[in-house]
């Protein structure tokens, strides 16, 4: 994302100017739009004109309107963010209060107004427009029969393929039966793979699996580039690494995220600082358990008590609707943050993320016990 | 549900006795200690965790049954502290033996023996009165309906058949589930149309009474078949065993072992020769390891046995769970060479997760083989070292120690498997059974094929023709070609062109079966591993969102709410939540200990809601055990088991 100006003054309103490059700019986009905002961007409209002898036709044009948001879509897969909202500013084509539908687009500017730019706000505009890039990891996660194309970027892990089909098991005297379905799957997961992977941008191709699944397919798959003289597998052969995952299950990715190996290649993404810090909360909550709590009340009574070391929350809850439930969530950062503890804010479009979301979204590890915060009923049951 | 409540009026202390039956069962039948708590295990006898392992289910020790109040005051004038004691005890025993017993008895059985567990087990399981509820696992209901007829077969011991059983229990069962459940809804949530429709069901069941003599006529004078997966710890030997076992039985021709020889000594694996028997496919073959289950057939004196070989190796676990899903009894095989079993056994190996995976899907019968005794000269200190070990820990994993056989052995040698063994060493000290008598002397478990139709599908593939197979189990009922089923969860309908057995034409197929399925009349895409079969006037539950009660094992992190669990059922595998963690149970007395509890660490037992990302076709452990089974497993490790005790949604 490129900043093009911050203009926010004291109390926090004012208008941020961006350009979003990429497609993960997108997801940025979407955690930091809340309804009621105002955007401004160029954007396509149908008008219908009425000519002098009264047939009227319908063109589009291009135009630059501002709407105040009332319902925000995005599509996590297709990167596709889609705001809705009636118009605020008298146009040509357009009158006010209409409404219109407006597609974020890449690589042309917009820019948002808020009446508050929270820190949360603030901080997601600092980390959307970090320019340090952290390069690409491709995971490809599987079992016999089942395996999930995964792209691993700072922010978000995007489920490019899933394969899942049914192998015959191995029969007393029928074999082939299995080993062309085994083979047959490897050809899907290889092909899959070509079609989702950029090798350009990739740095790095994990393939996970419990048992022998991963070097049997690497094995194919070389075997394969070698017969079909594919370039661009057999030049970024080197870019491949093994590691073991208990399953071709989504949630195994935490695994292989976790691999000591793993983990010296690609120290420096997001996905793997998460997981880790999540599993720092569940030894925890295992070994000294009145040093752990998730869920809001507890935490927030947690930070009363300016106990929190590390706050784990997921973005998911900075996205709701209802503003002053959001506000309750970024107090809370707040003021974790000002008693000198430490705020991960998890992307819940990653596997931790997800988890974490699972778990009410929020978790703090806390710097010393509070057994009296257990007994208090937490407030996430519901 | 509450249908049936206003239309009967219940015997309360029958229906309980019911309830005790069914949960008393459960204990034995599906809790087992954490696999690595090896301190844990030793330290049983005599120490303050008496009550903990298999007693997880026993919410009812203290129902009170009729003839309570003529004993009452034998128990009234212990001490507080006799009376502690006597606790225990009861509990003790009702983990060893089921609980069938009445409290009653039990008291003064151990009363007689002045509190000594030991002595009072004994004389249960020797005592034939008891015979009954120490052997059957059946629930059987009694008198709650007066059309309630028995019909015990003379002469054959397989079929103890209830006309109108399932109705009956089902009702019991629902009635039972509520006071657990804490809610009266605990009824069908998928609709089942046909089942408010009393006339099919008298018809259906009028059917399914004409099946015991079918089932008879079909199978009364044949030998019985018995299926029996072989476990243990990767390389301890299994394949080979079995692939010696097969060959000495001429269940593989000379020519096939002789290329087998030839081959395996070409890739340097010619100590594999006799695993290649069952180790089919090139990828087992070059690694010497077994991936999946292998399938083989053979004949003892009174038996037919199918065997499946289990694959050891840790990553394998969930093709090992599918192939016991289908067992009815197990053979553990472990490497007596020095270090080997206690890799296996101490050190985090598969033995101990293997045994106590087979008895949380409800195998009780168990033989031990010690194999590879050769490397040890055919030590009898080593023998009875490693059966000592095992005694203890299979007992605490909830095997009665009558169904327990321990078989010294050589797979590679063939020592002891078919015959008397003829090394002078082994002669010494051991004049017991072989292998094959041993597995020829597996009571063969009762067949319920009196209940509504249910095959779990364990493999799809394509057949002769354009129709494709399904094979299974048949859980419960009876199948015959011709039949329309339903597959769930697709909900989709199809006909049975083909039904056989090992190969071999059938025209209906019953519980406890294996059998391959052609089907026609649907696509493959609906179909896949782990659906189940059943009829559309009896369909089978399909829900999202259950609850179970689980028993967490050994865990290095502690479950906590939304946590992600990949759980078995039967031969299923599926990625699902813990969406929530309802309440925390004592693990003996099962009541209620924590509300809402934070997170659940080892060994404890609770009710949590699980949350599939799709529908799946599953039953309550009290309808239908066989379809009620759980186990839930993380990062390659089991973390609980668990039953299924209301559906959701
Ligand atoms: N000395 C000796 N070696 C044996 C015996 N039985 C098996 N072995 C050897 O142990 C090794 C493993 O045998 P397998 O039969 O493949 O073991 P397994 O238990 O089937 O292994 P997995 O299926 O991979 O878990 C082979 O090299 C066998 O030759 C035995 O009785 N004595
Ligand atoms: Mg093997």
């Amino acid at each position: 994302m490129k900043l093009l100006y911050k203009d926010v003054d004291k109390e926090g309103e004012g208008t941020v100017g961006l350009i979003a490059e990429e497609p993960e700019d997108m997801w940025h986009a979407y955690n930091l739009i809340s309804e009621g905002d105002l955007v401004r961007s160029t954007t396509i409209r149908k008008v219908q004109s009425e000519s002098a002898t009264g047939s009227s036709t319908s063109n589009r044009v291009r135009t630059t309107l501002t709407i105040c948001v009332e319902n925000i879509d995005f599509d996590t897969q297709a990167c596709v963010l889609r705001l809705k909202g009636r118009n605020v500013e008298e146009n040509q084509y357009v009158k006010m209060g209409a409404y219109h539908t407006l597609d974020l687009e890449l690589n042309r500017k917009f820019s948002l107004k808020k009446h508050e730019w929270d820190s949360i706000a603030l901080e997601r505009v600092d980390v959307a427009c970090d320019p340090v890039q952290t390069a690409d990891v491709a995971a490809v996660i599987m079992q016999e029969g089942l395996a999930h194309v995964c792209l691993i970027t700072s922010s978000m892990t995007l489920i490019r393929a899933k394969i899942d089909v049914t192998i015959p098991r191995k029969r007393k005297g029928f074999v082939q039966q299995h080993e062309k379905g085994l083979n047959k799957f490897y050809d899907n997961v290889m092909q899959a793979i070509l079609r989702h992977i950029n090798f350009d941008i990739v740095k790095c191709i994990l393939i996970a699996s419990p048992g022998f699944v991963r070097d049997q397919f690497y094995e194919y798959m070389f075997q394969m580039a070698i017969k079909t003289d594919n370039k661009v597998l057999l030049d970024n052969k080197s870019k491949f690494m093994l590691v073991h995952a208990s399953s071709g299950f989504k949630h195994s990715l935490k695994e292989v995220l976790q691999d000591s190996g793993v983990i010296n290649k690609i120290s420096d993404t997001k996905a793997a600082g998460e997981v880790k810090a999540l599993e720092g909360f569940y030894t925890m909550l295992q070994c000294e358990p009145a040093k752990a709590f998730y869920g809001k009340k507890h935490c927030e009574s947690a930070n009363e008590a300016q106990a929190i070391e590390t706050l784990l929350i997921s973005d998911n809850l900075f996205r709701c609707s209802n503003v002053a439930l959001r506000k309750e969530y970024v107090k809370l950062v707040d003021s974790v943050r000002e008693t000198g503890g430490e705020v991960k804010i998890f992307s819940s479009m990653h596997i931790s993320g997800e988890q974490l979301d699972n778990l009410t979204g929020v978790a703090a590890i806390l710097r010393f016990p509070m057994p009296e915060l257990e007994d208090e009923e937490s407030d996430d049951e519901n | 549900m509450s249908r049936h409540r206003n239309v009967r009026s219940i015997n309360v202390n029958e229906e309980y006795e019911g309830y005790d039956d069914v949960y008393g069962h459960s204990v034995e039948d599906d809790y087992c200690v954490s696999p690595s708590e090896a301190a844990f295990m030793y330290d049983r006898e005599g120490s303050k965790n008496k009550q903990k392992i298999g007693a997880f289910f026993q919410s009812v020790n203290d129902i009170a049954e009729e003839n309570e109040g003529e004993n009452e005051s034998k128990e009234a004038n212990l001490s507080d502290i006799d009376k502690a004691r006597l606790e225990s005890c009861v509990d003790q025993i009702r983990q060893i033996v089921s609980s069938g017993i009445p409290r009653q008895e039990l008291v003064n059985i151990i009363l007689l023996y002045n509190f000594n567990v030991e002595k009072a087990i004994n004389f249960i399981l020797g005592c034939p009165q008891y015979n009954h509820i120490t052997e059957k696992k059946a629930v059987v209901p009694k008198d709650v309906d007066p059309s309630n007829i028995k019909v015990v077969t003379p002469g054959t011991k397989t079929t103890n058949i209830t006309k109108g059983f399932d109705l009956v229990q089902k009702e019991v069962n629902r009635l039972n589930v509520t006071p657990r459940s804490q809610s009266p809804a605990s009824g069908r949530a998928t609709p089942t149309p046909d089942q408010n429709d009393e006339g099919k069901n008298l018809k259906q069941k009028e059917s399914k009474f004409d099946v015991n003599v079918q089932y008879k006529k079909e199978r009364g004078n044949a030998k019985e078949n018995l299926y029996m997966v072989v476990i243990g710890h990767v390389d301890a030997g299994k394949s080979t065993l079995m692939g010696h076992l097969l060959c000495a039985l001429g269940q593989v021709n000379q020519k096939t072992m002789h290329k087998y020889e030839q081959e395996s000594r070409k890739v340097g694996k010619q100590s594999f020769m006799y695993a290649w028997v069952l180790d089919e496919t090139g990828e087992e073959r070059n690694r010497g390891i077994t991936m999946d289950v292998g399938r083989s057939q053979f004949e003892t004196e009174t038996k037919l046995v199918t065997l499946l070989d289990a694959p050891g190796h840790k990553d394998f676990i969930p093709n090992m769970i599918s192939g016991a899903g289908q067992a009815d009894v197990a053979l553990l095989v472990v490497d007596a060479t020095r270090g080997e079993f206690e890799t296996g056994f101490d050190f985090g190996g598969q033995t101990r997760e293997h045994a106590l995976l087979v008895r949380s899907l409800g195998v009780s019968q168990l033989a031990v083989a010690i194999n590879k005794l050769d490397t040890v000269s055919w030590s009898q200190e080593r023998f009875k070292e490693i059966t000592q070990k095992l005694k203890l820990f299979l007992k605490h994993a909830g095997f009665k120690e009558n169904d327990v056989t321990f078989v010294p052995c050589s797979g590679l040698t063939g020592q002891n498997l078919t015959g008397k063994p003829t090394e002078n060493e082994l002669l010494q000290w051991y004049a017991g059974p072989c292998l094959l008598d041993v597995i020829d002397n597996f009571r063969t478990p009762e067949r319920p094929i009196a209940k509504p139709f249910r095959f779990s599908i364990n493999d799809v593939f394509k057949g002769t023709g354009s129709n494709f197979c399904v094979s299974g189990r048949v859980e419960t009922g009876t199948l015959s070609l011709g039949e329309r089923i339903l597959v769930c969860p697709s909900r989709e309908m199809a006909t049975v062109k083909g039904l056989a057995i090992e190969e071999v034409s059938q025209q209906t197929v019953f519980a406890g079966d294996q059998v391959s399925v052609t089907l026609s009349g649907i696509d493959i895409q609906n179909v896949s591993i782990g659906y189940i079969l059943c009829l559309s006037q009896n369909p089978v539950q399909i829900a999202s969102k259950f609850q179970a009660r689980i028993v967490v094992f050994n865990v290095t992190v502690p479950m906590t709410k939304g946590y992600s669990v990949v759980m078995h059922h039967q031969s299923l595998v599926e990625p699902v939540i813990v969406s929530k963690l309802i309440n925390q149970l004592h693990k003996s007395t099962g009541e209620i200990i924590n509300k809402h509890p934070r997170c659940l660490s080892n060994n404890s037992s609770a009710m949590v809601e699980i949350q599939a990302s799709r529908p799946l076709a599953l039953e309550l452990y009290s309808e239908c055990k066989e379809l009620g089974r759980i186990m839930l497993r993380v990062g390659g490790v089991t973390i609980a088991a668990g039953l299924i005790t209301k559906i959701v949604l």
